[in-house]
């Protein structure tokens, strides 16, 4: 008997019938309903004998623009997860007054809104804008690769292995009830002694590994493989927001793991970094894990203020205003970002010095970003403005934006902030600017590359309805928050004694229920305009008269990208290129070196998925069997020296002679 | 001015290559910034060490410790392992297989005597008492060392690894260009070591 169970127990770890959560109706459901319509997709790939394209074509894809779609796919499924943690915790807010409990009880909302925290930023924010760089930085540069093609697509692998384990917490075992950064000593061995917390720690350290293998591979082929003649002045501005958000990334993701590391070394082995005892200092924890987390927002936005520099300029049909501006305004923000990170914590009793050294360093990034808010009004100044969708996003997003930038400085303000701090007022500027600037930009740049990437505009109906929805959603549930925040309604709370507060919260939820309808009509419009394509189809590769290199090419753009390496003689250098009389090459053409598929990222990923799972449980075999098929995989990689291949020159002949053909059919 | 944007409107320059572009290769520019995300995990490290370097928990202090003349040996090792991968990438640029070969494999037992080394302090330390889970300085202490050698280690995986593709394949640009990140890398450690005795060892007797 005692055997028995120490064998069961060497298997196991600590895994039981018991961390199956059958007894939340909710979990079940939720539970049952993915495993439905997972049984569902994968029935209709096998009917469809799909399994071989999508391992050939994408699985395996080492193209830049595959793995960019789908970082994007995966950010989207993501995006969903995190809406529907969102809108619980509205409802369960809106309702637990006056004694009620509401129906999600205190250990299941703590783990909702730490969830909904590490979704949105890091697989849904993160995946989204690493999506939207992978796919456009290599075109915009007149590139036909990044420099590392493996390594983007096993830093994609990695970044869906940490979603995977994220989401594995939600059937097996329990999430962190943390909060996102998951302070300790609360997250120390002491307090959280469940998997929760190690579900957290695995499922950004292996995420994390990919994010900084793509800021490597992303600054490489932005510094080495610029088309001939593209200065560093004359890369377009995404281009610009792309390299600096990489360096940020390269500058800050070490900085998380080695922070996670040591958590989780006081979590494992009994190390005294974070405890309260043996001269354990938690403070420490606070400052490392934002000096990771204050320039890990501007990661975020810096690629949507890109986003949104290419739409104001493409649809007011001007060059950008202050060109040199923008990009020294974004280098700026870029090294500011890196001095501000106490402003999360002026309550932690630093003193008034540093208070005031952090408060004027926030302040004072209000500067750049301020400049590239008025550089972006004088582009639309006398422009021809075009309202198409990408304009409608960028237009919202400068009037919310600059709220959400208002309440940033009053939040920087050291005083103001011992009243404000973790406070809902906090919950609703960063939601002001996360909302109104991050997913402004992305929902902008799908509507704007969508042509590109597959060769059919989204119909414009159902991008207005997810528009307004998402717009005047985002007020009706937010603008509350500011209020309640005021009143001095702290976050993180799933039950209220004061009545006269839930008005507010009832407003909350149905604007909560607005967005939702936003994210219902952007879906619609997917499909929508997927049913329509060969109406909304382009034939031209440059639908919107656009500016930059990725125009010149056609829709989605050949495996190459270009059939002959662009030469650069001005920034925004299509629009230089059609104003001077450019003649698209007709023949001649050359073979073309590309790179070769491979499914070793893809293996490497689903190994480090098992060693996580095995560390998290407690199964040491699991770990140190997948930690030792991780290496020799990785070694046996190195072995392969037959990594790249050569179009032939007929193919590429064929393949631009298709596309004279359908740009001489719209003539 | 106005004259001259006309001048440029008829004028048309080239617009693509019609020859194979070849960009330089990236390898060298993305290792390095690997290995300067590296150095954030170890400016963590020592940052923490910095903070948490005097918290002994009334446990003892690197002056009760640390074996200095042990030390100085193992930092022996690894400055002499780092001149003999010097000396491999000099019989690598004379195109010289077996040599390069040769001292790849003095470096790398240079590199294991400074691990076992390491090993031995650390296990003579733990058998003292003295863990990581003493005290908050033992826990940065061993964590910061640690990590180096767990370097250190993943270096000597690594070059066996080459070694085998050099007897195998000979210097091909690929090996070459392998044996050049390795060469980094393995620098690129022992300069961290040079932080590691100097502020870990050295100032902590000194207290």
């Amino acid at each position: 008997m005692f055997g028995n169970s120490t064998l069961t127990e060497f298997i196991f770890g600590r895994l039981s019938w018991q961390a199956i959560p059958y007894h939340e109706p909710i979990l079940v459901v939720t539970f049952a309903a993915v495993v439905l319509g997972g049984i569902a997709l994968l029935a209709l790939i096998t009917r469809y004998k799909l399994w071989g394209y999508l391992w050939t074509e994408w699985f395996t894809s080492v193209d830049h623009k595959k793995i960019g779609v789908m970082y994007i796919v995966l950010a989207i499924i993501m995006l969903l997860r995190g809406f529907a943690d969102a809108i619980m915790m509205r409802i369960q807010q809106a309702i637990a007054f006056n004694g009620n409990e509401g129906y999600l009880n205190p250990h299941h909302y703590d783990q909702i809104f730490t969830a909904h925290g590490v979704i949105m930023i890091f697989f849904v924010a993160m995946p989204f804008v690493t999506g939207f760089m992978n796919y456009v930085v290599p075109l915009q540069i007149g590139a036909r690769d990044v420099s590392f093609p493996f390594l983007n697509n096993f830093s994609f692998w990695m970044t869906t292995a940490g979603a995977i384990i994220i989401m594995m917490s939600l059937f097996v075992g329990e999430f962190a009830r943390t909060g996102w950064l998951a302070y300790p000593p609360l997250s120390g061995a002491d307090y959280s002694p469940g998997v929760g917390v190690d579900y957290y720690i695995w499922g950004l350290q292996v995420a994390g590994v990919g994010t900084t293998l793509s800021g490597i591979n992303l600054i490489a082929t932005i510094v080495k493989m610029r088309a001939p003649g593209m200065t560093f002045m004359k890369m377009p501005v995404f281009t610009w927001t792309s390299l600096c958000t990489n360096i940020l990334i390269v500058a800050t993701f070490p900085i998380l793991t080695a922070t996670l590391a040591l958590l989780s070394l006081d979590r494992y082995v009994g190390t005294n970094f974070f405890t309260n005892d043996l001269g354990g200092n938690p403070m420490m924890y606070v400052n490392l894990i934002w000096i990771w987390g204050h320039p890990e927002v501007y990661i975020l936005v810096l690629p949507a203020f890109g986003i949104f520099s290419e739409v104001v300029a493409t649809f007011s049909g001007k060059r950008l205003f202050g060109y040199a501006s923008m990009v020294y305004a974004t280098c700026v923000i870029m090294i500011l970002s890196y001095i501000v990170w106490l402003h999360h914590f002026f309550t932690m009793g630093a003193g008034a010095s540093v208070n005031a050294f952090f408060g004027i360093t926030t302040m004072i990034i209000s500067i750049p970003t301020g400049a590239k808010m008025f550089n972006w009004l004088f582009t639309m100044y006398r422009g021809r403005i075009r309202y198409e969708l990408p304009m409608y996003w960028t237009i919202g997003f400068m009037v919310t934006f600059v709220i959400g930038g208002m309440t940033g400085v009053m939040l920087a303000i050291p005083p103001a902030d011992f009243v404000l701090h973790n406070s809902l007022f906090l919950i609703a500027h960063f939601h002001n600017v996360i909302i109104g600037g991050v997913l402004f930009g992305l929902m902008a740049g799908i509507v704007y590359w969508w042509p590109k990437a597959f060769g059919y505009k989204l119909d414009p109906f159902w991008g207005k309805m997810s528009f307004w929805f998402w717009q005047i959603g985002f007020f009706v549930a937010f603008m509350p928050l500011y209020v309640l925040g005021l009143m001095g309604v702290t976050r993180r709370v799933s039950q209220f004694e004061d009545p006269s507060l839930q008005i507010w919260f009832i407003i909350a939820a149905f604007g909560a229920f607005l967005i939702a309808i936003g994210i219902a009509s952007f879906i619609i419009q997917l499909v929508v305009s997927f049913l329509k394509r060969d109406q909304l189809r382009d034939n031209s590769g440059d639908p919107w008269d656009g500016r930059t290199l990725e125009w010149s090419t056609s829709s989605p753009p050949p495996d190459y990208n270009f059939a002959f390496t662009p030469v650069v003689h001005d920034h925004d250098s299509w629009y230089d290129m059609k104003r001077r009389g450019y003649e698209r090459p007709l023949g001649g053409f050359k073979q073309i070196h590309m790179p070769r598929n491979t499914g070793t990222g893809l293996i490497l990923a689903a190994l480090s998925v098992a060693l996580a799972f095995g560390m998290i449980w407690y199964m040491w075999w699991l770990a140190i069997l997948s930690f030792v098929a991780m290496l020799a995989v990785a070694i046996g990689h190195t072995f392969n020296y037959n990594r790249d291949f050569y179009i032939p020159a007929e193919t590429v002949t064929t393949t631009e002679d298709a596309r004279s053909e359908l740009l001489a059919e719209r003539t | 001015m106005a004259s001259n944007i006309q001048a440029q409107d008829t004028d048309k320059p080239e617009f693509y290559l019609t020859e194979e572009h070849h960009p330089e290769g990236s390898t060298m520019l993305g290792f390095w910034l690997y290995l300067m995300s590296d150095c954030l995990i170890f400016a963590t490290l020592f940052a923490t060490h910095g903070v948490l370097g005097r918290s002994y928990a009334a446990g003892p202090s690197p002056a009760d410790l640390f074996n200095l003349p042990l030390v100085a040996v193992n930092t022996a090792m690894l400055l002499l392992s780092s001149i003999t991968y010097g000396f491999a990438m000099l019989q690598m640029e004379r195109n010289a297989k077996t040599e390069t070969l040769f001292w790849l494999g003095v470096t790398g037992v240079f590199g294991a005597i400074f691990l076992g080394l390491e090993l031995y302090e650390f296990i003579h330390l733990i058998h003292e008492g003295a863990g990581p889970t003493r005290s908050a300085f033992l826990s940065s202490f061993f964590t910061l060392v640690g990590t180096h050698g767990l370097h250190v280690t993943f270096g000597i995986i690594w070059l066996i690894t080459l070694m085998v593709q050099v007897s195998m394949r000979g210097l091909i640009p690929e090996n070459r260009r392998r044996l050049m990140c390795l060469s980094m890398f393995w620098h690129f450690l022992d300069v961290i070591w040079i932080g590691v005795f100097s502020f870990v060892y050295l100032l902590g007797v000194l207290g």
